[in-house]
């Protein structure tokens, strides 16, 4: 009997070996005269279980992990063909806790399917969104984004149905749909998941939005420290045209829409959104003044819908299963689901897809499951190196973005670090304006003087050379940063720097008073 | 007398490079904006992007030699100058920073004994930071040669230097 084997071909699980078990794998079959057919599936999002291995069995998918090449003789001398006992089995994949609590709307394949295979794609509700699309009026389509209630995934959350809207009434003989894959926040990894494990939703959100909005081309601008998302994408893109699925005429229905893939070249500051659309005409990552907004006057200068991979993402399953469906999820402003990112110093780091509203405790306690160095946690970054660090007091505060704008925080791209007792936060606050300093394309004063001079008053306020004089200006500074900067690089940093500052003082030598106002930062 | 910018001297390099340059050139004629893709052709074929390749490719897109050097020098990808056979990329971001990243990036500082954005004395390797692999759930993670390791210690990177020669 043919046994199908998953074993994940995402870079999380290359990194730590896949592709020797894979090949461990063929050998010992090979060598026990078995017949196992393996299929490379993106990663389940269960990060420290990789090489998360699956065995299709008549009782469903039967997870084993980590699994090391050298541990595959035994697991097959144990039986895991026939989903066998193991120190490694996790029993089925889907009822793991870690999966099951979840609410997976956008990584509703993710991990299941053959992240190539159209069949595969289709079999599980694939181009189901798209071609609800196809018999609707561009403005009935722009109307059920705008009822869903998404909202941009990529941090800024502005609702993406806004923008589309505004796309579709600029009148222009040329509109572009141009997708932000410039994924690099530290701490972030979602949008990698979701391109490697399954391409062709991200292909499908882009179709709807160009048929909604009148663009009959699309850019994926993916960073260049992904290459396997890269060929994955190229491969998926190549085969939707092959299929019809992109092209001229889509699936017969006389709608035109086309896209490639660009690669990014390591430059953080292309991740927003007018720097992108630089580097996308081939130009320097130089942020653009607003207005005119992209939407209006965007890629080479026509209007352009630009959103973040998990935006458009989400976007075949709103039109597949209706604005209000999607909606149902979340709390207040915050509609939907949000892929939460667990990373740094957690036991179980890995992708959390929930609805708003859950506390950041749930996440790093009831799915990461504490630190991983057994040390007690004492902060957690949210939202990138542009976000705020919370000290535990704030952890059961609701994510839902008007509720971290209420703590001078923000939920980003839903990633997040933790650190155990062992951070230093001056050192961290430090890093936060060196990032800055080596990232800022330097069209503006404040971002591009105002990092290298945060970095120097820090490290002033650490050697405690006129540590308070020093820190009255390193408040000053972030003042300026924050309201004099042309985009949030410049504008954002402040929030790890002053939450660092005001949650954790006697990092920098302060005593442990009261933290200062939260107003200080906004 | 020699002079950088002395043409006439015999390159036996030159005519590849030419070839690489106009090659890339031709395959991204039809897209637009097309300089991105054009430079990660030509350094994925040269291994950088050398000077005389600027010229060239100033030439046949109609831009000034100062323009296509400033789109190479604003992004970290890009080299002007060839790595060593081995590209160590230590990620250097938050949530490697929370799982001894910073000691993983003292291990390779003294294994190749030089710092980030400079190459070991034996010509075996070159040190670059970067900023984060995606990884981050799996920390510490490098990159070796495009290849992505997480969960890194300073023995698996002496083992995974070893395997690659250095």
């Amino acid at each position: 009997m043919n046994t199908r084997i998953f074993v994940p071909r995402d870079t999380a699980a290359i990194a730590v070996g896949a592709d020797d078990v894979a090949s461990a794998i063929t050998a010992q079959a090979q060598a026990l005269g078995l017949d196992v057919q393996i299929v490379r599936n993106g990663s389940r999002g269960l990060l420290w279980l990789e090489t998360l291995v699956e065995i299709d069995t008549p009782a469903g998918r039967i997870a084993y992990g980590p699994v090391q090449a050298d541990d595959v003789p035994g697991l097959f001398e144990a039986g895991w063909l026939d989903g066998s006992p193991h120190p490694l089995r996790h029993g089925p994949t889907d009822e793991i806790p870690y999966l099951k609590n979840q609410e997976r709307l956008t990584f509703a394949r993710v991990g299941i399917i053959d992240p190539l295979s159209l069949a595969d794609y289709q079999a599980h509700g694939g181009y189901a969104g798209l071609r609800n699309a196809l018999a609707m009026a561009p403005e009935a389509i722009v109307g059920e984004v705008v009822d869903s209630g998404l909202r941009g995934r990529g941090g800024a959350a502005f609702p993406t149905g806004i923008k589309w809207k505004t796309v579709l009434a600029t009148p222009a003989l040329q509109k572009y749909v141009v997708c932000n894959a410039d994924e690099g926040d530290s701490g972030t990894f979602s949008d990698r998941l979701l391109m490697e494990g399954d391409p062709y939703t991200l292909i499908e959100g882009m179709t709807i939005a160009g048929i909604a909005v009148g663009a009959n081309y699309g850019y994926v601008y993916v960073r260049s420290e992904y290459p396997y998302a890269v060929d994955v994408l190229a491969r998926a893109i190549e085969q939707a045209r092959r299929t019809g699925w992109l092209g001229s005429d889509i699936q017969g229905s006389g709608r035109a829409f086309d896209m490639e893939v660009r690669t990014a070249a390591g430059a953080y500051i292309c991740g927003e959104e007018t720097s992108l659309l630089e580097s996308l005409e081939g130009k320097r990552g130089l942020v653009r003044a607003k207005p005119p907004l992209p939407a209006i006057q965007g890629l080479f200068g026509q209007p352009t819908v630009i959103n973040n991979v998990i935006s458009l993402a989400s976007v075949p399953i709103i039109l597949d299963k209706g604005a209000a469906y999607y909606r149902d999820y979340g709390m207040g402003r915050s509609r939907g689901t949000l892929p939460f990112q667990l990373a740094g110093n957690l036991k179980r780091g890995g992708l959390v897809e929930k609805a708003f509203g859950l506390t950041l405790r749930q996440l790093l306690f009831d799915f990461g499951g504490g630190s991983a160095s057994g040390r007690p946690l004492r902060a957690v970054q949210v939202g990138g190196p542009l976000g705020a660090y919370l000290p535990e007091s704030q952890w059961d505060v609701p994510l839902d973005y008007e509720a971290y704008m209420g703590i001078s925080a923000m939920l980003g791209h839903g990633g997040l670090v933790a650190f155990d007792d062992t951070v230093d936060m001056a050192g961290m606050a430090q890093y936060a304006m060196e990032f800055c300093a080596v990232e800022s394309c330097g069209k503006c004063t404040p971002c591009r003087v105002g990092a290298v001079r945060g970095v120097e008053v820090i490290q002033k306020i650490r050697r405690d050379d006129q540590r308070e004089h020093q820190v009255h200006l390193l408040r000053d500074l972030c003042d300026t940063m924050f309201s004099g900067s042309l985009c949030a690089l410049g504008g954002m940093t402040p929030y790890p720097v002053l939450s660092a500052l005001n949650h954790f003082p006697q990092d920098f030598g302060l005593p442990a008073t009261q933290p200062a106002s939260d107003e200080a930062t906004a | 007398m020699h002079t950088p910018s002395d043409s006439t001297e015999f390159d036996p390099d030159d005519e590849f490079i030419q070839r690489a340059a106009q090659q890339a050139v031709d395959r991204h004629r039809s897209q637009k904006g097309n300089l991105l893709p054009i430079l990660h052709d030509v350094q994925h074929a040269l291994g950088c992007i050398p000077s005389s390749a600027v010229a060239t490719l100033a030439s046949a897109l109609q831009l000034s030699r100062a323009e296509i050097h400033g789109v190479i020098s604003f992004y970290a990808h890009f080299r002007s100058e060839r790595p060593c056979p081995i590209l160590l990329e230590v990620c250097r971001a938050e949530a490697c920073q929370a799982m001894g990243g910073d000691a993983l990036a003292d291990h390779a500082r003294r294994r190749l004994g030089c710092d980030f954005h400079q190459s070991a004395a034996n010509g075996s390797a070159t040190l670059e930071p970067v900023y984060c692999l995606g990884l981050c759930a799996q920390s510490p993670a490098v990159m070796v040669n495009g290849k992505p390791y997480a969960r890194m210690s300073a023995d698996k990177l002496d083992l995974v230097l070893a395997a690659e020669g250095c």
